[in-house]
């Protein structure tokens, strides 16, 4: 008989965090990461863990998931079309709903192409990794999504991070790079962390003056930021100067899926050799229904857009006015980020605002910058006034309870 | 530039990130003995970089464990 050999436990490497989690719920906070809603009235209310509750979390920016024309046409799909398409894209997969789908999409940026993926996260995987190759150069912002960062993992190109939204230091590096070699420079419209913008007009002057594409996700700012919703782009005026728009049908739009469009002569060819798109089922027919039901009502969604801004100015003076140090100075997008202390009184401050009925992101290391807990508030175009007024309360008497103001 | 100014340059460039004052060798690992977390090793790469007017993928990153592997790769920018 041979004497048993240990080996590691493969789990080990997670000790760490499982040890972080212990720690706080032993503090006996209720668990921040296994909320359970068990209905859902509207955009903005839910039947969380038992308590009827504000929806202040949930990236549904435009309120779009109940809209009764986007449920019946995902209806009809779903009776004429089928539960799946238990296909890829490129096989048995593209349907007459996929098309329409795309179709919306290129009316809604005024671009060529349009690909739609079945996650936003497969678009930036799918995407980010495809066009930069061996010998290029990926230049991106250091608070990137973890989509755009695992699409540079994915690829075998130089990756190249800058400091959050650096221009200088973003032109500095791509004047290092060397000569001939391909450039790829990865910009977000909105950073979901913090919900500040970046200063798109300078870094993508700067990027297509050395030579560089440009890709930019707009996953939380379509259908709310630009006079057509298409984005900081622009509202910043450089749609014509941007190669590729990353975005999200899991955010203004109200259901699942990702996409990129492009004006790129060649783009199609993407459809063929991009892995992500290829080696996946493509979205279910309701699914791209719904989406292009939602795509085609943000074109005309002025007044919603105009009443979000000013839920998110009043949410971020309010909070300003209380005490709170929040992630910007001044409102940038829908989301307001309130800044906590540490990750323990974050959690308790969580909890504090659950039992009065208001759900927020409580958002941790490694996933935010610099090492902050947030907690993270994302407004919605159906949140009413008063419910807005009602949610300063809660924080306000959170807050007191928990001694964060 | 020889390697051993560009030892001493980096040497600067290192002290107000070695909180703890660990003494630099050759072996010193960034990871292990000094510490760096993600965003001590954002800056720090991004104050070698401007100093030399290079470039430090992530890629040549991972594969700089030690003080003197940073030391051999700055050297090697160099020509």
């Amino acid at each position: 008989m041979s004497e048993t050999i240990t080996t590691p436990d493969l789990f080990a490497k997670f000790d760490d965090i499982i040890s972080m989690r212990e720690q706080l719920l032993a503090s006996g906070v209720e668990d921040p990461f296994s909320l359970v809603m068990e209905k859902v009235l509207s955009p903005t209310r839910a039947i969380c863990n038992g308590r009827d509750t504000i929806l202040l979390g949930t990236y549904n920016y435009m309120g779009m998931t109940f809209d009764p024309d986007i449920i019946a046409a995902g209806q009809q799909a779903l009776a004429d079309f089928g539960s799946g398409t238990t296909g890829s894209r490129v096989l048995n997969g593209t349907y007459q709903g996929h098309k329409e789908c795309e179709d919306a999409l290129r009316e809604f940026y005024d671009m060529d192409h349009a690909m739609v993926f079945s996650t936003g996260y497969q678009a930036n995987l799918g995407i980010i990794s495809t066009i930069a190759g061996k010998g290029d150069y990926v230049v991106l912002d250091i608070d990137s999504h973890a989509s755009i960062w695992d699409g540079c993992a994915m690829g075998n190109a130089e990756i190249v991070p800058f400091k959050h939204n650096d221009v200088a230091a973003m032109e500095k590096r791509l004047k290092r790079i060397p000569e001939g070699a391909g450039k790829l420079v990865v910009l977000e419209g909105v950073y979901s962390m913090l919900g500040d913008i970046a200063p798109l007009a300078e870094m993508v002057k700067i990027a297509k003056d050395n030579g560089a594409m440009v890709l930019v996700d707009e996953a939380h700012s379509m259908g709310f930021i630009g006079e057509h919703g298409r984005g900081v782009v622009e509202d910043a005026g450089v749609m014509d100067d941007v190669d590729f728009i990353i975005g999200t049908f899991s955010k203004s739009v109200g259901t699942v899926g990702g996409f990129c469009v492009s004006n790129h002569p060649k783009f199609e060819i993407m459809r063929l050799v991009c892995r992500p798109y290829v080696f996946t089922a493509s979205l279910p027919p309701s699914v791209v229904a719904t989406a292009a039901t939602s795509i085609r009502k943000l074109m005309q969604a002025g007044e919603k857009r105009a009443h979000l801004w000013d839920n998110s100015k009043r949410l971020h003076g309010g909070l300003t006015d209380l005490g709170f140090d929040l992630g910007t100075d001044k409102p940038q997008s829908a989301i307001v980020a309130v800044i906590m202390p540490d990750l323990q009184r974050g959690a308790a401050m969580w909890e504090a605002l659950l039992s009065e009925g208001l759900y927020v992101n409580l958002a941790r290391p490694p996933a935010t910058p610099a090492n902050m807990t947030l907690l993270r508030c994302s407004l919605c175009a159906e949140h009413t006034a008063e419910e807005v007024e009602t949610i300063l309360g809660i924080f306000e008497r959170a807050g007191k309870a928990t001694k964060i103001i | 530039m020889d390697r051993a100014s560009i030892d001493s340059k980096i040497r600067t460039i290192i002290e107000p990130f070695n909180k703890k004052g660990v003494a630099i060798e050759e072996g010193t690992t960034f990871a292990g003995d000094l510490e760096f977390d993600s965003l001590t090793v954002m800056d720090f790469v991004a104050a070698i970089e401007d100093e030399f007017d290079i470039i430090i993928s992530m890629n040549q990153q991972a594969e700089i464990e030690t003080y003197g592997q940073l030391v051999d790769a700055v050297a090697k920018s160099q020509g």
